[in-house]
């Protein structure tokens, strides 16, 4: 489907020849989406689909207790301080933003009194700048007002760095304005099509002002209410014990009618995945368990206890093997796996061809993650409407020796080929972590049978996913010849997912190896297709230019795609919870309750 | 008991040294047909959730395991004896500057430590004794390192107890030197706790690999000792007890065994003997 | 004796400076860092984490941040946690009771156990109960914590349903109903602890008690006519002491130190699960705050064990 018939459906829906949901499902059929038809029809000036949840209790209180459990432990309640998820949910009980991303894709408002739209004059033409309005009757938990000057003063609270927020990246570049006690607009330095940043999903919570004022910049750390939030959130807050338990209560003057329906709320924090699926599967002790990164075959087995159900939450996060571009056993200018330098065995993209051809994806699928993962061929997997249609995978022994074979590459007296001297012997690392030992072990005997030796490697997660410049072992640094790791998209926009393949973002000594491009992958046409959608304006020019990017990535064989990872949560029977891939677990805590 | 022990003990160092060479499934190979299968004919030991022979993983990680364990806990008793029995003997700053030193390796937290030596020594010892080679002596000595100090303080307390006695006072009025009186008189008498402790070090040991190897300082993760393997099998205990099993029960025997023989060792070494 | 003592304690002081300049300098040299998780996160630009350690100062030569930290421990300020970004006296504060009541009951349980059933076993060398409580010794050190642990967890939790097996320090509420529940959850990790240890505690009360049982003294106490209970507890026990003392004193850091695995896997806010969640996040000043203080508890209690021996043993002398 080219742009042109995409323009004339809507033009139709516009006029009301055609539903709304007819032309939702031709999309579905096309390939597309249903929240990448709504972004269309959005930006066309039809409004955004609006989500619902279903919500039983007709009336808030009375649920009583709501266990949650957490394996790893909340440590801190200020959401711009949140570091790993874990914080971000732990603060997401207490504050709101303006608007979280539901599991299609679409903005979904909490304090904002609608989504910004061409319709109602939200959105400016040009795309410079965003003005959202905002619910009114909503009261801080001490009591106060919630008015646009928190708003203001959370994106001078965050973009100042002297406080050292970690949502800092949302508010440097953008300026807020107050219009009036309801109102605020966001400008942009220059026009953005990705305008749902600031005060949007994880680190979009608002901060109240009068609570903040005196702790801006340098003081932040000092100000009380990092430990004892005051927020706008459907629960209040009861007591903290860092690194254990967070208890809350119903916020009695909730904004929205009839929520929430516990009366208190617990959060317990600590030990290990798998038993924390027991608790809540086969147990029922607890009500929900977060990430449930256990194998399938487990999780299986503890459903089967009849207690509670895992759920599971597509998201962007895939699993990928990275071969190095760069030889990282030779030293140049102090640093190993250096620009300079070209990969001894992956620089011939025969050997990169084979490799992809000896991951068994379907196995690692069905027998390692099960239904928690997707194999995939892919790098940009989500939302659907980025996703490539043109890249697929297929696991090949013989196929593999075949290639192997015709480049040149002899088997040896001891069974590993070899070519020019040089023995296709490889390191292969990751951290430690049961499936991606398992992984690591299927690629190894798949590789073995095609002549390949493979040696692995394991790193404590704590050092491998270290900023550390000193030590060699950490990923950035990817002083090794493969790696394996899975990534995160923060967001539902691929923008700054992609720059890690763009050649100014190389890891290197230079930059301490803070460089996002770690494969130190580059390609010409890539970057100056990657400048381009940075700048496109159009929702559907830019949906393709992104597929087009992520076959480039994966085309070249250096990056391996091996599973899409989606979320996984535990639910205990009889307890309605909402999930989206796309924002944190608890971001529609108002709307959970528990049927007797 | 002991005799039948050190056969039981041969049996078992036999098995993992020369069961891979009559047991010929490879340790690797990966079925996911017979994944979590029970024990079987063609799987004596059953498989883990890969579907690899658990049999042969045990046999092959055997050879590991106990080596790590023996050779950790002769490092442990070894520095320990010497140590505990220095500051025993000598007084003042000697004894002082020795307990210092046991106090400071009680207290030093082990994880950032361990984290630190594989940064500083992994490569170097690599390179220099091989990949294999480098792994265990790295091993046998992280483990050593951490174990010698109850022995050292264990030894010492039995020095300044025994140092009175009447027997050693006897024997130095007699003449005899400090080392013989140590050698002869007081170190055999004060092997009790030490036999206890090097039991109890070698099952530590074992256990202890297994935690090293998840820390990235161990063996490859794809080697299966036995405490890795018990590791590995505590979430499927409840679906497959037979994965976990196995291994317990051959560190159990270990331990056992070398009991046994530790009793039978003081026992034979000890004058009194109440029998 | 009193010289002794002091003479000890002034020697203590610098020691424990000594350790704590060697723990500071390992923490440092230690990979990882703090804000490892920043550099990850595509959201987060370079310049925030740079902020961030320069604002926490971990950038600085390591004896300036030793000298700083020494100063500010000495006013009595802890450091501040880069994790949780409050102090870190008051994360340790709240751990404190958990710990003592988990991690002590467990060393009282093992030595109630250890000591009786040694004593007995060693009486009666190679009887059926001496065989017996052997043989459960060696399973208990064979099998390591996190396993017994599980397998306590999967029969009394999930199968027979009658404890709960995930540790609340907070639950509401007061009363004998309450003190109920507080005592139900702590029954595995005690357990388990307790077990642990009382394994490896009895085979030492045992060859210490052996080799004591041999001496002449006892023979001539027995000899004498004096009852065989009489005998035990006054000559044999507390002879067999000495080692069970150096044992305990070597334990008793651990109370405060807490006990990684078991909390781990009980979910018990202790000072371990602390410790190692600090480890894990590269949380210095929590780490060298708590291997600090048990740095000093471990000088106390070592120092203790040598004045006690002079009292089980008269004839011990320091000089």
């Amino acid at each position: 489907m080219q742009e042109r018939e995409l323009r004339d459906l809507i033009a139709d829906v516009k006029t009301g020849r055609l539903s709304r949901r007819s032309f939702v499902q031709q999309m579905i059929a096309v390939g597309l989406t249903a929240p990448m038809a709504g972004m269309m029809l959005a930006q066309s000036g039809v409004a955004m689909a609006q989500t619902t949840f279903p919500y039983k209790p007709t009336k808030a209180g009375g649920g009583g207790l709501l266990k949650l459990l957490y394996w790893q432990a909340v440590t801190l309640l200020n959401p711009h301080f949140a570091i790993g998820t874990k914080d971000q949910e732990g603060s997401r009980i207490f504050y709101e933003p303006l608007a979280g991303w539901d599991a299609e894709g679409n903005l979904v408002p909490a304090l904002a009194a609608e989504i910004p739209s061409k319709e109602n004059d939200g959105l400016a033409e040009d795309g410079r700048s965003v003005v959202w309005k905002l619910k009114r009757g909503v009261k801080w938990h001490d009591g106060k007002p919630f008015t646009a000057d928190d708003v203001v003063f959370t994106w001078e609270y965050a973009r100042n760095p002297e406080t050292a927020a970690v949502s800092i990246a949302s508010y440097k570049d953008v300026q807020v304005e107050k219009i009036d006690d309801f109102t605020v607009r966001v400008v942009f330095a220059k026009p953005t099509p990705y305008w749902a940043d600031a005060f949007v999903g994880n680190y979009g919570p608002i901060l109240p002002k009068h609570v903040f004022a005196d702790y801006i910049g340098a003081k932040s750390r000092d100000a009380p209410a990092n430990l004892k939030p005051v927020g706008t959130g459907a629960y209040m807050f009861v007591d903290f014990k860092p690194g254990d338990v967070v208890v809350a209560k119903r916020n009695p003057d909730y904004h929205v009618a009839n929520r929430p329906q516990f009366d208190t709320l617990e959060v317990k924090g600590g030990g290990d995945a798998v038993s924390a699926a027991r608790a809540v599967l086969q147990t029922g002790e607890y009500d929900y368990a977060w990430n449930m990164q256990v194998e399938d075959e487990i999780l299986l087995r503890l459903e089967a206890a009849g207690k509670g159900k895992v759920t599971i939450t597509p998201s962007g996060n895939v699993e990928f093997i990275m071969l190095n571009a760069t030889d990282p056993w030779t030293e140049v200018d102090g640093e190993r796996a250096s620009v300079k330098t070209k990969h001894p065995l992956f620089s011939d993209p025969a050997v990169r061809q084979a490799i992809g051809l000896l991951i068994d994806r379907t196995s690692i699928e069905k027998f390692i993650y099960g239904r928690t993962a997707t194999a995939t061929a892919n790098f940009l997997n989500n939302p659907e409407r980025f996703r490539s249609k043109n890249t697929k995978f297929e696991f090949n022994i013989e196929k593999a020796n075949a290639i192997l074979e015709a480049a040149g590459w002899k088997k040896g007296a001891d069974g590993i080929r070899a070519k020019d001297g040089k023995a296709l012997k490889f390191v292969y690392q990751t951290s430690i972590n049961a499936p991606r030992q398992k992984t690591q072990a299927i690629v190894k005997q798949a590789c073995q049978k095609a002549g390949i030796d493979v040696e692995l490697k394991s790193v404590v997660g704590s050092v491998f996913f270290s900023s550390d410049t000193a030590n060699p072992d950490t990923y950035p640094h990817f002083y090794c010849d493969a790696q394996m790791y899975n990534t995160t998209m923060p967001q539902p926009d691929p923008q700054l997912f992609m720059n890690q393949y763009v050649s100014w973002q190389i890891a290197n000594k230079e930059n301490k190896w803070q460089g996002r491009n770690i494969s130190r992958w580059q390609n010409k046409e890539y970057d100056e297709l990657y400048k381009q959608a940075e700048q496109e304006l159009d929702a559907v020019k830019r949906a393709a230019m992104y597929i087009k990017l992520n076959d480039m990535v994966v085309g070249d064989n250096y990056i391996q795609p091996v599973a899409a990872r989606s979320r996984v949560s535990a639910v205990k029977g009889g307890v309605t919870a909402h999930f989206s891939g796309w924002d944190n677990d608890l971001w529609q805590l108002a709307n959970w309750y528990r049927e007797a | 008991m002991a005799v039948a022990s050190i056969a039981i003990l041969t049996l078992l160092t036999a098995a993992v040294l020369f069961g891979p060479l009559i047991w010929r499934m490879p340790i690797n190979e990966i079925d996911f047909t017979a994944r979590l299968s029970p024990p079987s004919w063609e799987h004596p030991f059953g498989t883990d959730d890969l579907g690899q022979d658990l049999l042969a993983r045990m046999l092959y990680g055997g050879r590991i395991s106990l080596a790590v364990g023996f050779a950790a806990m002769a490092v442990a008793i070894i520095v320990g004896v010497l140590i505990g029995a220095i500051s025993g003997i000598s007084r003042g700053s000697v004894d002082a500057a020795l307990m210092w030193i046991t106090d400071l390796f009680l207290a030093l937290p082990q994880l950032p430590l361990l984290l630190l030596v594989i940064y500083l020594f992994r490569d170097f010892l690599k390179n220099w004794v091989g990949a294999e080679g480098g792994v265990f002596i790295l091993i046998v000595l992280v483990i050593g390192a951490f174990r010698w100090m109850p022995v050292a303080r264990l030894v010492r307390a039995q020095f300044l107890s025994l140092r009175e006695k009447e027997f050693v006072e006897a024997a130095r009025a007699l003449g005899a030197t400090t080392p013989r009186l140590v050698i002869r008189h007081i170190l055999p008498n004060s092997l009790g706790p030490v036999i206890v402790a090097g039991t109890i070090d070698v099952a530590a040991a074992i256990i202890a690999e297994s935690t090293l190897s998840f820390l990235g300082l161990g063996f490859p993760p794809d080697i299966p000792t036995w405490g890795r393997l018990l590791f590995d099998a505590k979430d499927y205990l409840d679906i497959a007890p037979h994965w976990a099993l196995f291994a317990g029960a051959a560190i159990f025997l270990t331990v056992l065994t070398i009991n046994f023989i530790g009793d039978g060792l003081r026992d034979a070494l000890d004058p009194r003997r109440v029998m | 004796m009193g010289k002794y003592i002091l003479r000890r304690l002034t020697i203590a002081l610098p020691s424990l400076l000594g350790i704590s300049l060697i723990l500071f300098v390992l923490l440092a040299l230690a990979p990882g860092d703090p804000f490892g998780e920043l550099a990850t996160n595509s959201n987060i630009p370079p310049e925030v984490a740079a902020a961030l350690r320069v604002k926490f100062g971990i950038d600085d030569p390591i004896m300036i941040r030793y000298l700083r930290w020494l100063a500010a421990m000495l006013q009595g300020d802890w450091g501040f946690s880069f994790a949780s970004r409050i102090d870190v006296d008051q994360l340790i504060l709240q751990r404190v009771p958990t710990t003592l009541f988990v991690v002590g009951s467990s060393q009282i349980l093992a030595l109630a156990v250890a000591l009786p059933v040694g004593v007995y076993a060693a009486m009666r060398p190679y009887s059926i109960f001496d065989q017996i409580a052997n043989t459960f010794a060696f399973v208990g050190f064979s099998l390591p914590t996190f396993f017994t642990g599980l397998l306590l967890i999967l029969v009394f939790s999930v199968n027979l349903g009658w404890l709960p097996f995930v540790y609340r320090a907070d639950i509401p509420g007061s009363g004998w109903q309450w003190a109920w529940e507080y005592f139900k959850q702590a029954i595995m990790p005690i357990a388990v602890l307790g077990l642990f240890q009382a394994a490896s505690y009895t085979r030492y009360v045992r060859s210490a008690v052996l080799d004591v049982i041999r001496l002449d003294y006892v023979t001539t106490a027995r000899s004498k006519g004096l009852n065989e209970g009489k005998v035990v507890i006054k000559h044999v026990v507390r002879n067999a002491l000495i080692p069970v003392v150096t044992l305990v004193a070597l334990q008793m850091p651990a109370v405060f130190g807490g006990a990684i695995v078991t909390e781990q896997i009980f979910r018990i806010p202790g000072i371990g699960s602390l410790l190692i969640s600090a480890i894990l996040a590269n949380d210095t000043p929590v780490i060298m705050a708590v291997t600090f203080v048990f740095a000093c508890l471990v000088v106390v209690f070592n120092l203790l064990a040598d004045i006690i021996y002079g009292w089980l043993d008269p004839r011990i002398s320091y000089r």
